[in-house]
């Protein structure tokens, strides 16, 4: 009972990096309508600025606000220059685009920081909480952090104009300009956010997994899968997903046989493709009901 | 005068949808646009959002607007109503409402303007809180109007509002438009198939053939002209 | 009313456009003629090396084809294909390795194999659609590697370290070398079955097929089997990219888990995006990409090469949104509007 207790413990642990994953990719699928392959890079790339900032003397707090504003701004950017272009192009060649990101990203952060392994430091400390064996003072950060983004996020989508706004900027441009909301905008605010969050995730990941241009790959699979899982539409849902796809990694790996380290992968993503079968909008997403 | 277009021409892609249109419209009117499918009666409306490529002039109070981006035209308090309604789907009937008054700032009046289109349709009070897309066509026509007016637009632009509706409905539909152009005095632009409904509501006419407009002339000489209600409007 | 004919379009001798179809037929088939005599030509000229690299793009482009029955045809979208790849190879070189087969059965045995486990993957697929779809093969894409690599399944697989396959011999009557028996087989190969690809497509099958791509609601209002036409073409889809990857373990005569991991999936992805996604012809086009780009970045610069690779694959999207296949359609097309 104890073991099954710790595992979830680790599981939510590493759940909260998921969900918190999990949430930037919600973000910009609720802004352009599809995903961006290229997040986990983005956060890592923002990682290291902030750890290059620390190298530099800045304060851990300074070098989290400016990178998280920085990568705010690169994500408008890149709304602007890369994604803005192939805007009219069929769905699959802006996937390409979004892989190319992923790819110059990857090789610019090993150019630039090379592919040592770097500690990153934590602002909670790496102690047993409360003294206990279950979690420590940085996981239970992670879930806490996690857990204040979701609620600032769920009162600007829902409670704030803006948020209306880009909730239907994203929903369907067309008739958002018909009422006068500036579509383009819209799109790159939701990748600035986007990206802020995905560096929020990577800042708070780095001490766990340490710092290197590779780190976030598994980080977005899961995210993805936690997404998915939870339902496209709904950040609560992403944010839920992301956590049970941490428990359901760890729970697989310790208590089925044969799977240990080697399948836990693809014993996640086996469960949540057979969930998605019987639920196909995800755990919370909402079928969207249309008139043909 | 508030709208005033001429010579205006409009491409999709290489084709040419439009020929040296012109017509106006000033505060308050109710003018109606008629013809087939395919005349080009819709593009008309585009055209007039920044929705298609044009040649030629839009002016609005004066102002030329032809080639303005949809926002900012609408930012000049014009509704569009477009085909296919336009409805957000995902998103309830109280949010679609909201929407509508994006570019306004006065809460208080905002509200107050919600509440007045719930008297215009009572029927969208009722379901205020559903998806937008589990209404009926009927329904989702009122809350694309509705929208629209929370604008407080000066001129709406409704394109084929009777689409798909039973006859009853329409007739509703109509009636409240003659009741809301009688109350806030807001002009309106109204593309229809529906010629008999449109020239009863409307005072004035255009007919379009081909991207043409062929005739110009007040609703009741239109609706007069046995010749033209034969081979155009079908009855 | 009367209206009058304006005399050019009457002109004897101008471009009506039915004219112009068929003209455009013909170059058609010219330039696809010529390509293919040059293909035969090209190995007696060129490196050895050179003759392996052109036999890799063949089946490349035979691998991107598969994926794009799937997802250019029907619209479902893969990320799994490198499994299928995968599971083409091995059954291959399990054959030949461990029983001694000769390599010309190995092409319908992974065929059939990729087909049936195609089609018993298309059937939950049925269930999924788009980014679920992408999560469900992606979840495909990377069991492969770990589910070779099992350690229960290494006395066939060879786990980690793989196996060798001995590489097809010239038959003795042919004076050409063993690279080049590889590159003609291979050809033909190919040749055949783009064929049997284009006569699918423009077959009732195909266009049923591309029905329900579009608009799956009507497709089965007019009486489509959409459920049995969407497996059928992942079963499909599975089998040529299975072929492709038996003929890629003769080409490169080892197999082992690594090779088959989802940035292959990937790899064939972009290959059928730079293509044309729904060209047969750009599939080609596509494995040419997939095999000299990444060459090319690594040479201009070893560290930077991902970055490169990334550069061109942008600039190629912005100049060509809709792939080599698109852009070919646009310049033919605004220079047949030229003409007429």
């Amino acid at each position: 009972m104890e073991l099954l207790l710790q595992q979830v413990m680790a599981g939510l642990a590493n759940g909260a990096i998921y969900a918190c994953m999990a949430l930037a990719i919600v973000m910009i699928f609720q802004a352009i309508d599809h995903l961006n392959f290229a997040q986990g890079e983005m956060a890592m790339f923002a990682t290291f600025i902030a750890w290059q900032l620390m190298q530099w003397g800045l304060p851990y707090w300074g070098a989290f606000v400016i990178s998280v504003a920085l990568s705010f701004v690169a994500g408008v950017l890149i709304d602007r220059v890369l994604f803005r272009p192939v805007q009219k192009a069929p769905i699959l060649s802006q996937l390409v685009a979004f892989i190319a990101l992923f790819s110059i990203l990857n090789s610019s952060a090993g150019q630039i920081w090379d592919y040592t392994i770097k500690s990153f430091p934590t602002p909670f400390g790496h102690h047993p909480l409360f003294g206990g064996t279950l979690i420590d003072t940085h996981e239970a950060g992670m879930i806490g952090v996690t857990a204040l983004l979701l609620a600032l996020l769920y009162v600007f989508f829902r409670g704030t104009r803006l948020g209306l706004a880009m909730r239907a900027a994203a929903a369907n441009p067309e008739s958002a300009r018909l009422v006068g909301i500036r579509v383009g905008w819209m799109t790159a605010l939701g990748w600035g956010m986007a990206a802020a969050i995905g560096t929020v995730a990577g800042i708070l990941v780095a001490p766990v997994v340490f710092l290197e241009p590779n780190m976030m790959l598994g980080v977005l699979l899961y995210g993805f899968a936690g997404a998915v899982l939870g339902g496209l539409s709904s950040p609560g849902g992403a944010v839920l997903g992301g956590f049970a796809v941490g428990v359901m990694e760890n729970l697989a790996g310790t208590f089925i046989p044969y799977v240990g380290q080697e399948l836990k992968l693809t014993l996640a993503l086996v469960m949540i493709t057979v969930v998605l079968m019987f639920r196909p909008s995800g755990l919370f997403g909402r079928s969207v009901v249309s008139r043909v | 005068m508030m709208l005033e277009v001429s010579g205006l021409s409009a491409f999709y892609g290489q084709n040419q949808a439009l020929y040296d249109v012109g017509f106006s419209l000033d505060d308050g009117q109710v003018r109606t646009l008629l013809g087939a499918n395919g005349a080009g009666k819709t593009t008309v409306l585009r055209s007039i959002c920044g929705m298609v490529r044009v040649n030629g002039e839009i002016r609005f109070d004066g102002k030329p607007i032809a080639g303005w981006a949809t926002e900012d035209v609408v930012r000049l308090g014009v509704a569009h109503v477009p085909e296919g309604r336009g409805t957000f789907l995902r998103l309830s009937v109280e949010e679609n409402l909201q929407l509508g008054a994006m570019t306004r700032k006065n809460r208080r009046e905002i509200a107050e303007d919600i509440e007045r289109v719930y008297v215009n349709f009572p029927r969208l009070k009722e379901r205020h809180a559903q998806q937008a897309g589990t209404l009926s066509g009927g329904e989702q026509q009122m809350l694309a109007v509705g929208r629209a007016l929370m604008l407080r637009p000066r001129l709406l632009l409704l394109d084929e509002p009777s689409f798909g509706l039973a006859p009853l409905i329409v007739e509703e539909l109509f009636a409240i438009l003659r009741r809301i152009n009688e109350e806030t005095g807001v002009a309106m632009l109204i593309v229809e198939q529906n010629a008999m409904l449109a020239l009863e509501l409307a005072e004035h006419a255009y007919l379009l053939e081909t991207g043409r407009v062929v005739m110009d002339a007040p609703a009741d000489v239109v609706g007069a002209d046995e010749s033209i209600r034969r081979s155009y409007l079908g009855y | 009313m009367t209206t009058t004919i304006p005399k050019d379009d009457i002109a004897v001798g101008a471009a009506t456009p039915a004219r112009r179809a068929s003209m455009r037929l013909g170059n058609r088939n010219l330039i696809v003629a010529g390509l293919v005599v040059v293909a035969f030509i090209v190995p007696l000229f060129v490196t050895s090396f050179v003759t392996f690299q052109l036999t890799e793009v063949l089946i490349y482009g035979l691998a991107i084809l598969g994926l794009n029955l799937l997802t250019g045809f029907n619209g479902q979208f893969s990320l799994g294909h490198s499994a299928f790849y995968g599971i083409g190879a091995y059954t291959a070189a399990i054959l030949i390795h461990n029983y001694e087969v000769s390599y010309l059965w190995t092409l319908p045995a992974a065929g059939v194999v990729c087909f049936v486990i195609g089609f018993l993957f298309g059937l939950p697929a049925l269930r999924l659609q788009n980014l679920y779809l992408a999560l469900a093969t992606f979840a495909l894409a990377t069991a492969m590697p770990q589910i070779l690599k099992f350690h229960a399944l290494e006395g066939w697989t060879g786990g980690v370290q793989g196996l060798v396959v001995d590489q097809p011999e010239a038959p003795s009557f042919l004076p050409i070398s063993d690279d080049q028996w590889l590159y003609y087989f291979t050809l033909i190969v190919v040749l055949v079955m783009f064929l049997c690809a284009e006569s699918l497509i423009h077959s009732r099958t195909g266009r049923a097929i591309m029905a329900i791509r579009d608009n799956p609601i009507a497709a089965a209002a007019m009486g489509i089997n959409n459920s049995l036409y969407k497996t059928l073409t992942f079963g499909m889809s599975a089998l040529y990219t299975g072929i492709a990857g038996a003929l890629g373990a003769l080409a490169i005569a080892y197999v082992a888990p690594d090779s088959f991991t989802i940035f292959l999936s990937i790899s064939l992805l972009v290959g059928l995006i730079i293509g044309g996604n729904g060209s047969i012809p750009g599939c080609l086009f596509g494995g040419l990409f997939v095999l000299y780009v990444p060459n090319i970045a690594n040479a201009l610069s070893t560290g930077l090469a991902g970055a490169i690779y990334g550069v061109i694959l942008l600039l190629v999207i912005f100049v060509m949104p809709a792939g080599a296949a698109g852009f070919v359609r646009l310049a033919t097309a605004r220079l047949s509007r030229r003409q007429a």
